[in-house]
């Protein structure tokens, strides 16, 4: 049993750690190791193609995450003030959200927008006092969209779950005690729900981050870190590659262990 | 008076749920229930001249669902062999885990079985390439002696990508439902003379089975939709229905055909899910799992 888990963690880890040891590889050679180098780092981050994809992946993942993590904790406490049909629905909805694959959700957001900026170009163009309209197309809204929708139920459920476990006794008692519905939120509810919040934020932002298939459907002219990526993958794998997939593991596994140590912070005491 | 502002009271009340709900039904409208009505509207279209979409009322897009079975059978056969592989692997270790390790270890060993799952999927998979392409484990092979051997490219290739993308996210439930198992029944099995065996088949495997059904589940639905792994994994032999849908829209631009496919691939998931509820259900209720 302890041979199995251990190989197991070895089939989990080994490959990605030859990726990172070859990362460093002084020798440009994908099977044998010459000597230390960081030079492909430096390469890398010299890219003007890459940090610039860089860029644009940091700002679609921060602004989703944020939208996601607002709106998904507004839509978990609105949730527990629903009736019970309506509330399936909407809960009905959010699991469609995060079971409908994501190569459906790239193609209904991208087919919808087309079509929806197939309709509004031409009023805008008409309506348009200058000389050049703004044209609606694919880009940094439209990522941000798609994965917000994701992201967004993902954070209702994590926030969700949380208020789940919340002491309803000092709800009632901060009312009892004459405090504000807004007061009570503020001092008794959010602090509670808060590292739930956060831990969603993370965990929204390491999707957006991550995700290839949405965006490689709805992201029109702009270029995302996994797009670039799967790209430069089919160019041929260099060592290049190597370092660029190292950050990316890096930063992710960063946000997940913040996520996870957050979400375990104050687990809800059974008695 | 009193009756005044009870009432006003109870509007404020629905003001305010309404309140907290606006944003995220708005995001669940558009972007959602709106483009899913898009995608049907466009699968009894036509192809356009230049590709894209010309407005019409056929079928034959869904009559023409054939032309890609290939890529319906790879879909249906690896994406059900690929579960049963990650859960064949993940009850032991989900045991193991649940059962055997001490309080004091699990938590962490927990942490690392779960946090590959919200890595890069692409850099893990881009890892596979590295190892199976011909530079990796073949070269190494050819050391030996042994060459043109060939790893990449073949649907065993595949199996070991989906394995390894999606064993964290089999081993969670099923860790999960055996964690909560409540020990006395064993010690309860033991007393009363049961050896180990019978205890396991007649006690923990019926409490487990809602964890295997969710595991099973998730995996399988996931897999439905995947492209990266038979895209690297693959090359262009391995297609999945995912891999159907890039091209349509990306690359040959028949998007009528293209939103076929994917109500297609959708119907797929809901009977899926449909089914191994059915079964849920029957086995046991429903259980909550953690998605992190």
């Amino acid at each position: 049993m302890r041979a199995l888990l251990a190989s197991v963690y070895l089939f989990l880890y080994a490959p990605i750690a030859l990726v990172v040891l070859f990362s460093f590889n002084s020798g440009r050679n994908a099977s044998e190791f010459v000597g230390f180098s960081t030079q492909w780092y430096g390469r890398a981050l010299s890219n003007v193609f890459l940090t610039q994809a860089l860029e644009t992946s940091l700002i679609v993942a921060f602004t989703s995450a944020a939208l996601a993590a607002i709106f998904g904790t507004m839509a978990a406490l609105g949730m527990e003030r629903l009736g019970t049909r309506v509330r399936a629905i909407f809960e009905a909805l959010l699991a469609a959200a995060i079971v409908v694959p994501g190569v459906v959700i790239g193609i209904a957001t991208l087919v919808a927008l087309v079509a929806l900026f197939g309709l509004l170009n031409p009023l805008i163009a008409a309506i348009w006092p200058f000389a050049h309209p703004p044209r609606l197309q694919l880009g940094y809204s439209s990522l941000i969209a798609a994965h917000g929708l994701f992201t967004m139920a993902l954070v209702t459920m994590i926030v969700k779950a949380r208020i789940a476990g919340l002491d309803r006794d000092t709800v009632e008692a901060s009312s009892d005690l004459y405090a504000t519905p807004f007061t009570t939120f503020r001092q008794i509810v959010f602090p509670q729900i808060r590292p739930s919040i956060l831990a969603g934020f993370l965990l929204a932002f390491t999707f957006s981050f991550d995700d290839f298939i949405i965006a490689f459907f709805v992201a029109g002219a702009n270029t995302t870190l996994p797009i670039y990526v799967f790209a430069s993958i089919r160019r041929g794998v260099t060592p290049e590659i190597n370092a660029i997939a190292t950050m990316v593991l890096a930063a992710s596994l960063v946000l997940i262990a913040v996520a996870r140590f957050l979400m375990r912070e104050k687990k809800p005491v059974k008695d | 008076m009193k009756r005044s502002m009870a009432l006003s009271r109870n509007t404020k009340r629905k003001l305010v749920t309404a309140a907290l709900l606006g944003p995220s039904s708005a995001w669940l409208f558009f972007f959602l229930i709106l483009p899913f009505i898009a995608i049907i509207v466009f699968s009894v279209g036509e192809r356009g001249p230049a590709g894209g979409y010309q407005p019409a009322f056929t079928f034959a897009n869904y009559a023409n669902l054939g032309a890609r079975a290939a890529a319906f059978l790879n879909t249906l056969t690896l994406a059900p062999i690929g579960a049963a592989l990650c859960l064949v692997i993940a009850y032991p270790v989900a045991y193991y885990l649940a059962i055997k390790v001490s309080e004091k270890h699990r938590l962490l060993l927990v942490s690392l079985m779960i946090v590959p799952f919200w890595t890069s999927m692409l850099v893990r998979t881009y890892a596979w390439m590295y190892l199976l392409g011909a530079r990796g484990i073949p070269h190494l092979f050819e050391l030996v002696g042994i060459e043109n051997l060939r790893l990449i490219n073949t649907p065993g290739a595949v199996l070991l990508g989906i394995v390894y993308g999606y064993l964290p996210l089999m081993i969670m439930p099923i860790y999960v439902s055996l964690e909560k198992l409540d020990r006395r029944l064993l010690e309860a099995s033991a007393d009363l003379g049961a050896k180990p065996l019978p205890t396991f088949l007649t006690v923990t495997l019926p409490l487990s089975l809602p964890g295997v059904m969710t595991g099973v589940a998730l995996v399988t639905i996931l897999l439905l939709g995947e492209y990266l792994i038979p895209q690297l994994l693959g090359g262009g032999k391995v297609f999945f229905i995912g891999n159907a849908l890039v091209d349509l829209f990306l690359q040959s631009r028949n998007w009528p055909y293209g939103s076929a496919i994917a109500v297609a691939l959708v119907a797929v998931v809901v009977v899926v899910i449909v089914v191994t509820m059915r079964i849920g259900f029957r086995v046991a209720g429903t259980r909550q799992v953690d998605l992190v």
